[in-house]
């Protein structure tokens, strides 16, 4: 199976770091970011940091699509769930604090809030129950945008509609590249969004920045080619766009995807937790599919909500800025049982996968 | 769930818009194949109940052979 091929092999995992130590900086450290939940998982959970010399540091940026949800969204849900609409979710977003409580907290105030496994179950229920009304928090980045859009291809029942809140990655990469204060070296791009919008969106790193960026896949072997890339490339002083995931990711990526995401969402500027507004990074429903819109359709909208607890540093963790373990609350109020901030939610948030691993 | 993981999944059947899917756990799945062409025996990416790209084997079993040929290469030049 491919899963099964040599993408896990100690021996030439040990080869290709050495490999890597070879060709490192030997002075200025070269910061290398990744943009995705998957891949912080698995550079934490095979300990891929232990395998890079001092000079190489790979952080972790705003890959985790529920962790960069703000407040005044988690609001919006929650809001309906209280006007007793029947509120669909991914599992990941149940507990996602907004400005007063999270979904899981109007749940145990009675709520209508259930967890599906995908949009098609949000359609099935709403189907089973004709005389309800259910919305479908639409959550995801492009990876997942795609599924929303089928859905509403098939034209879901009346009784559905959808509180979409889609998030894009490269105006969240630009932000990232465009921080003086962080001065990124290398981007690992996101494997699975990629396979979805393909390598055009990410010239502009290598070209405009003069980043070195590398898509890449999600085995360890993945990552660790990924960084040795993007490091020849700073050795080469060659800034380039390169695939090392070829097995998923194509160029032009999943075309019948990216016409059905055009079709059906317009491009807006949106507000990420605890970045602010990123210009022309979300989804909104075109005017066309209003009858599907839950904005519309109940009249709700919050424009400002508490995205940041007291003494939380989720703002500073989603870029990078520090480790989860520089936050003064990692571990001790904030737990993966009982978190304070959305990176202690989801199983694909930074400071939830250290406290898992570490 | 984790919404960026996509999971391989070989595929068993094709009906329409939906196929039955093996993650090698020996459970037959169902998902939407509508995102993607995918054949009986193809292996796919599946994410949150959507196959979302055709995976290559080919294309696997290059990567691979190119990783190899990337360290060999410094082997041989360390060996001049």
């Amino acid at each position: 199976m491919i899963q099964n091929l040599r993408f896990r092999d100690a021996a030439l995992a040990k080869r290709v770091s050495e490999k890597i130590n070879k060709i490192a900086p030997k002075e200025n450290a070269a910061k290398i970011c990744h943009v995705c939940g998957t891949h912080e998982w698995t550079i934490t959970h095979f300990g891929l940091r232990s395998l890079l010399p001092s000079t190489v540091e790979v952080i972790a940026g705003p890959g985790c699509p529920v962790c960069i949800v703000p407040a005044s969204e988690i609001d919006e849900a929650v809001q309906l769930a209280l006007k007793g609409i029947v509120v669909t979710c991914f599992g990941d977003v149940l507990r996602v604090p907004g400005s007063r409580m999270s979904l899981l907290d109007a749940k145990a105030d009675g709520a209508d809030v259930y967890v599906v496994y995908s949009v098609h179950d949000a359609v099935k229920m709403a189907e089973r129950q004709p005389n309800k009304d259910f919305v479908f928090f639409a959550v995801g980045f492009e990876t997942t945008a795609p599924s929303t859009a089928v859905e509403i291809l098939n034209k879901p029942p009346e009784n559905l509609s959808f509180l979409v809140s889609h998030r894009l990655i490269p105006p969240a990469m630009k932000l990232l590249v465009e921080m003086e204060d962080l001065s990124l070296n290398g981007f690992i791009a996101p494997g699975h969004v990629s396979t979805i919008i393909g390598l055009e969106p990410y010239r502009i790193f290598p070209m405009r920045y003069g980043v070195p960026t590398v898509v890449a896949g999600f085995e360890p072997l993945d990552v660790l080619f990924g960084v040795y890339m993007i490091l020849k490339q700073l050795n080469d002083g060659n800034p380039l766009l390169e695939n090392e995931y070829v097995r998923a990711v194509h160029w032009e990526g999943n075309v019948k995807a990216k016409k059905l995401m055009q079709r059906f969402f317009a491009v807006v500027d949106g507000r990420w937790r605890g970045l602010g507004t990123i210009p022309a990074s979300k989804f909104k429903l075109r005017n066309e599919y209003a009858a599907c819109d839950a904005h519309l359709k109940y009249g709700v909208k919050v424009e400002h909500g508490v995205d940041l607890q007291p003494g939380c540093r989720c703002h500073l963790v989603i870029i990078g800025k520090i480790k989860p373990t520089e936050c003064p609350l990692f571990m001790k109020t904030c737990t993966p049982q009982k978190p304070v901030g959305a990176c202690m939610v989801s199983s694909e948030g930074t400071c939830r996968i250290w406290a898992k691993t570490n | 769930m984790a919404m960026c993981l996509a999971i391989p999944a070989k595929v068993v059947s094709v009906e329409g818009d939906e196929a039955q899917v093996d993650f090698g756990e020996g459970v037959l799945r169902d998902v939407n194949v509508t995102l993607v062409e995918a054949k009986v025996g193809e292996y796919v990416l599946v994410h949150a109940g959507y196959a979302i790209q055709v995976l290559s084997e080919e294309e696997a079993v290059e990567t691979l052979r190119l990783w190899n040929e990337v360290l060999e290469a410094e082997a041989e030049i360390r060996k001049r």
